[in-house]
């Protein structure tokens, strides 16, 4: 799975570059303490952006470009944080067919998100999902697990308004 | 712990708690706590009890532990209650109330809360015909042929003790090694109790030890574990962590004396949180006991066991991938020779083996070779478990004797196929492994009889499936996972893969060619005979097996453009039969797509025009058939 770099402002405090600190010296010297490093930090900040991938780099002298190459492979590492609203569209067959496609496209050019992303600010995180298994009130999406069903296009303006 | 005297003391003090003195009162109940029975809701029955227990002044006369997987997944959650003298009684499908009734009525009461055990729920709930009520687990069909060698204490032990583990002989069998064996002869009674990696492969596990057991003390050497369980549909690497971790801790340590290593790593994948969280409290404990440490048993071994957790990649199941993964790299195979045993983990050599192989060792040490070898076939000896599931009457764990055969597993322990439909084919060995047609249900399952009929054992996941499953399909969701998981460091695997799914989709969607088939052959012999690791050699098996045993049904959808099973949703077509409906619109209300609409015919005898579906616009969901009441509308 291909995953995309994040547009969030890193809002990392001193007070958990000060944890991960503790961290990386807890497993100074240890062997393949690595994996985890970045399972640890991924606690501290909820997920590995660059700005800790960096620090970390820095820390334990192994390359960036190589804690990167890490990052990328194993699935659990997310490079993207989760919105303060997390919209996930169904994109199953009885959705798809009945449009959510369509409202898809509509909710991530509103907010102006890439699928598969977060707003800058954080504030909203925009994904695709399969099945939800409500395919009697289809299209469907939920945010923050609140389920909105027999969507249109033009009901996206108003329910994103409840939200910004 | 300095001495076998001290476990020996140990196990006296704590044996009574278990296997319940005669003449005595006390009243043990364990809850099956593993993930499946958390899940199921076994959480507010624990507590339920202890409340109980509590509330009614209990606590001298009962004991009450949470224990790992008992194995029968269908019945969660499931608590038993032991007493001596008294027949072991196992209640099933637990609720709170109903664990309340249990401590009022049978615990206080003396009187067994018949309608709740297994006797009545495999029996629909009623009384047996026969009027005999056989209120203990080990009683029913499910278990009666089932060896219990590798679970032999999950289900009964609390798994965060570490005395009660020692009571049922826990950490004797690594006193014995160090003690009364030399490393050598550690390694002559595992070759020689035939034992085999549970992993998948196969391998002689005596024989990888001792590759890796020369030049002992003068090199650093290490023990892994792989217990990075990714096989959808296995789980028995689960259910021995949480319900006998310390059998692979004792387990890792006698494999570290044999080669000479006095470090150890248990690779365990991060879905597991209970496994991890059991495995790290038994580490703990055992190094308290000095059981893992320097000088353990007064001797001048040392060894001790670290946890890295996977991070979610299929692939770490590899050995090499594993390593490269404990290594903190990205985890991709990397070409044998040198095979770990020379070149392993840090470049130095290493053992891997899996965690039911572990879970067999000390009772090996203990019983000796001939002990583990009586029970099996010629060439694979001992049990294996089976994580038994699908289309079956009775999901669960089962751990067998080698060679027993499908059909037993089926039909006896598995109860048959459930709503009265027929046998297909089994699957074995997950995404790398193939299917075993009806015919061949008699075969004798051990590992070399698998790979002649072009599946293979693996891990041990046994997925039943009936009539309605599509074989063409089944390889396609295979196909799927292969291709996602796929590391893509070699070409065949990363491109081939793919090139192999594109077909089956092509297939699937009805616009297959006869010349595909010849295709999906060459292309799986390349990718077997040329990708790196494991993963690629494996991949193309669900196709060729299903090629091999169903090839009708592929010839089925790319020349009728029809699916057998109803199940390519491209190829089925929803009818409705205008003599028989009503015209009721049941169906057009429940259609998620709004395809239904009202014809003007009327059949003879019905008050309302017949309703139709508007094909174009199906989504094939069958929601349209299972509203109607009136059996109007087909599938073909």
């Amino acid at each position: 799975m291909k995953k995309k770099l994040t547009t969030v402002a890193f809002q990392g405090t001193p007070e958990q570059e000060k944890q991960l600190l503790a961290v990386i010296a807890k497993h100074k010297g240890e062997k393949g303490s690595m994996m985890p490093i970045m399972q640890e930090a991924q606690d501290i900040y909820g997920y590995l952006p660059i700005e800790v991938q960096t620090i970390i780099a820095r820390e334990t002298g192994v390359s960036l470009e190589e804690i990167y190459g890490i990052a990328t492979f194993y699935s659990q590492f997310k490079l993207n944080p989760d919105g303060k609203y997390a919209i996930s569209v169904c994109l199953g067959t009885a959705c798809y067919v009945k449009g959510s496609g369509d409202v898809l496209d509509e909710i991530s050019k509103q907010l102006n998100v890439p699928i598969g992303s977060t707003s800058p600010d954080g504030k909203f995180s925009v994904e695709a999902t399969r099945c939800l298994g409500a395919c009697g009130l289809a299209p469907v999406m939920t945010i923050n697990g609140e389920v909105y069903g027999s969507l249109k296009k033009e009901d996206v303006k108003t329910i994103l308004a409840k939200y910004r | 712990m300095k001495s076998l005297a001290e476990l020996e003391k140990i196990k006296e003090k704590t044996r009574g708690a278990i296997v319940l003195p005669d003449g005595g009162n006390e009243i043990r109940i364990v809850v099956g706590m593993a993930t499946c029975g958390i899940a199921a809701g076994a959480r507010p029955v624990y507590e339920a009890l202890e409340a109980g227990i509590k509330e009614n002044g209990l606590g001298k006369q009962v004991s009450l532990i949470q224990t790992g997987c008992v194995g029968v997944c269908q019945y969660e959650p499931v608590i038993e209650v032991y007493q001596a003298g008294k027949e072991r009684v196992t209640y099933v499908k637990m609720t709170a109330e109903k664990a309340a009734k249990v401590l009022e009525q049978h615990v206080k009461g003396g009187k067994v809360v018949e309608e709740y055990t297994i006797t009545y729920a495999q029996n629909g709930g009623k009384a047996p015909a026969d009027g005999v009520v056989h209120t203990s687990l080990t009683d029913t069909v499910f278990c009666k042929t089932q060896l219990r060698q590798a679970l032999r204490n999950c289900g009964l032990i609390d798994p965060e003790n570490i005395d009660e583990y020692i009571a049922m002989d826990g950490y004797k069998a690594l006193g014995k090694a160090l003690t009364e064996m030399t490393p050598d002869q550690v390694i002559e009674t595992v070759l020689a109790s035939g034992l085999r990696g549970r992993g998948g492969a196969g391998f002689p596990t005596g024989m990888k030890w001792k590759f890796a057991s020369g030049n002992r003390g003068n090199v650093q050497k290490y023990v892994c574990c792989n217990a990075d369980e990714g096989d959808p549909g296995a789980f028995m690497d689960r259910s021995v962590l949480e319900g006998d971790p310390h059998a692979v801790v004792e387990a890792m340590a006698i494999a570290g004396y044999a080669i000479g290593a006095d470090q150890g790593y248990v690779y365990v994948r991060a879905e597991y949180p209970v496994a991890v969280k059991r495995l790290k409290i038994a580490i703990e404990q055992a190094k308290k006991y000095g059981l893992l440490g320097k000088n353990i048993f007064g001797t001048d071994f040392s060894f001790d066991l670290d946890i890295r957790l996977g991070a979610g990649a299929f692939v770490c199941g590899e050995e090499t991938a594993l390593m490269t993964s404990i290594e903190g790299k990205r985890g991709e195979p990397r070409p044998r020779p040198p095979f770990p045993a020379i070149k392993g983990l840090f470049e130095k050599p290493t053992i891997l083996n899996n965690v039911e192989t572990y879970a067999n060792i000390p009772q090996i040490i203990l019983n000796g070779a001939e002990w583990f070898s009586s029970v099996g076939t010629e060439k694979s000896k001992g049990t294996k478990v089976f994580a038994l599931g699908g289309k079956i009457k009775n999901t669960g764990l089962v751990e067998v004797p080698m060679g027993t055969t499908l059909r037993h597993i089926i039909e006896e322990i598995g109860g048959g196929i459930p709503n009265g439909k027929k046998f297909k084919a089994a699957q074995t060995g997950g995404p790398s492994g193939g299917c075993i047609p009806a015919s061949l249900i008699d075969t004798q399952i051990d590992y070399d009889n698998l790979i002649a009929i072009g599946s293979m054992m693996g891990s041990g996941g046994l997925i039943v499936m009936d009539e309605d499953t599509c074989m063409v399909d089944l390889a396609r969701f295979f196909l799927d996972f292969t291709v996602d998981e796929s590391c893509g460091k070699c070409t065949p695997c990363r491109v081939g893969t793919r090139r192999l799914l594109e077909i089956l989709d092509k297939i699937i969607s009805g616009n297959g060619e006869m010349e595909d088939i010849t295709r999906l052959e060459e292309l799986s012999t390349y990718i077997k005979s040329a990708s790196l690791c494991g993963l690629g050699q494996t991949a193309p098996n669900p196709v060729l097996s299903t090629l091999r045993y169903f090839r009708d049904e592929y010839i089925a959808h790319i020349v009728d453009k029809k699916c057998p099973a109803g199940v390519c949703k491209k190829l089925i077509r929803y009818e409705i039969d205008p003599e028989k409906c009503i015209g009721c619109g049941m169906c057009a209300k429940n259609c998620p797509a709004s395809t239904i609409v009202r014809t003007d015919y009327t059949a003879p005898g019905h008050k309302l025009a017949s309703m139709k579906i508007e094909q174009a616009n199906c989504v094939k969901c069958g929601a349209c058939m299972s509203s109607c009441k009136f059996g109007a509308i087909s599938k073909g």
